[in-house]
């Protein structure tokens, strides 16, 4: 037959917080799976314009970018608040994209260098004027696959 | 001197643990990529330069669209409001009456279909250097959106599927007879800047 005994005093254990480590460190995994380490810092005003018919880039790691928009509150004593073109941490000229392609396609598998391409991140209020330099210097220097950044919404207008 | 107990402290292994878990939530980002592929014509030699000016395309197989300063359109020489231009670059591209002032259709052999009617319209994109790059995506947007359509029905209609769940070569198939032809010319610089 069972016993059972009663105890005079019942005291509240204390929570052991051993499994609480666990938890943290599922959620560390999750965020390290599911996210990408950034890596250029933004020095500019980028905020993609919306639109329906978006595609995935699906390799990042044929992917260039070229972020243009105006500089940043702290960058615009001294580069004004015209738009901008910003390649890896820095600020840019046009004739700077020559160089930039170059040296990335140069990273890139002898195989794998058609397949490269360049995402625009421009800020919608950016002029076309731009822009439109940017892909003559990409023609130029034979990049010629693009994709207009955007993010995706269900109405545009 | 007694061994100390098995148990030992795990308090600070949380601290270290969400230690880790603030350093990935800053350094790193949720954004996928997304957006509209383009492939930008390549700098015509002079030789092909020359070819060019000879080979002429007909007014009727060009849908030609501006966008002014104002970020206004203009589609084959009317104003139009952007809600309406996916309807008309559809129509335009399927030429589904066989209207005169409509592209030309060109009967080839498409696997899958056999000899059908292949479109030759071309669309014409110009913008001005001061068009917002707002405008520009969404025009860009309801484009590609009108070539998306018509492969989408095309798809349903022959094969009772959509155009994305199909095979390469049968997207290849779709793709010859509504090609997507988007020819950008050069900038004009009206609105200044």
């Amino acid at each position: 037959m069972a016993k059972f005994r009663k105890e005079g005093k019942k005291e509240i254990p204390q929570i052991s917080t051993a499994s609480l480590p666990d938890i943290i460190f599922m959620l560390i995994f999750f965020f390290m799976v599911s996210t990408t380490i950034r890596e250029t810092q933004l020095m500019v005003e980028n905020k993609v314009p919306g639109a329906t018919e978006v595609k995935k880039l699906e390799r990042k790691d044929l992917v260039s970018y070229i972020y243009i928009g105006k500089p940043k509150r702290q960058f615009q004593d001294l580069y004004g608040t015209e738009p901008r073109i910003q390649l890896n941490d820095s600020f840019a000229k046009v004739d700077d994209i020559r160089d930039y392609i170059a040296t990335e396609r140069k990273q890139l598998d002898e195989s794998e260098r058609p397949k490269m391409t360049t995402s625009l991140k421009v800020d919608e209020d950016t002029k076309m004027g731009v822009v439109t330099d940017v892909k003559l210097a990409l023609r130029k220097a034979s990049a010629l696959k693009i994709n207009y950044s955007a993010r995706e919404v269900k109405q545009v207008y | 001197m007694a061994r100390p107990s098995g148990e030992f402290n795990a308090a600070p292994m949380a601290d270290i643990a969400f230690l880790l878990l603030i350093f990935f939530l800053v350094a790193t980002t949720f954004d996928v990529d997304t957006g509209i592929m383009r492939k930008l014509p390549p700098i015509p030699d002079e030789q092909q330069q020359r070819q060019q000016q000879d080979k002429q395309i007909k007014e009727r197989n060009v849908f030609e669209v501006l966008i002014n300063s104002n970020d206004q359109l203009l589609v084959e020489g009317e104003p139009m409001d952007i809600s309406n231009l996916r309807e008309n670059a559809k129509e335009f591209i399927a030429n589904p009456r066989n209207k005169e002032d409509l592209p030309e259709m060109k009967v080839k052999e498409v696997p899958f279909f056999g000899q059908t009617e292949t479109t030759k319209g071309i669309i014409s994109l110009q913008n001005d250097r001061g068009t917002s790059y707002e405008m520009y995506i969404k025009v860009q947007n309801e484009l590609t959106a009108a070539y998306n359509e018509l492969h989408d029905d095309l798809a349903m209609q022959k094969f009772g599927k959509h155009y994305k769940k199909l095979n390469e070569e049968r997207k290849d198939a779709i793709d010859e007879i509504y090609p997507m032809i988007i020819s950008e010319a050069e900038p004009k610089n009206v609105g200044g800047n």
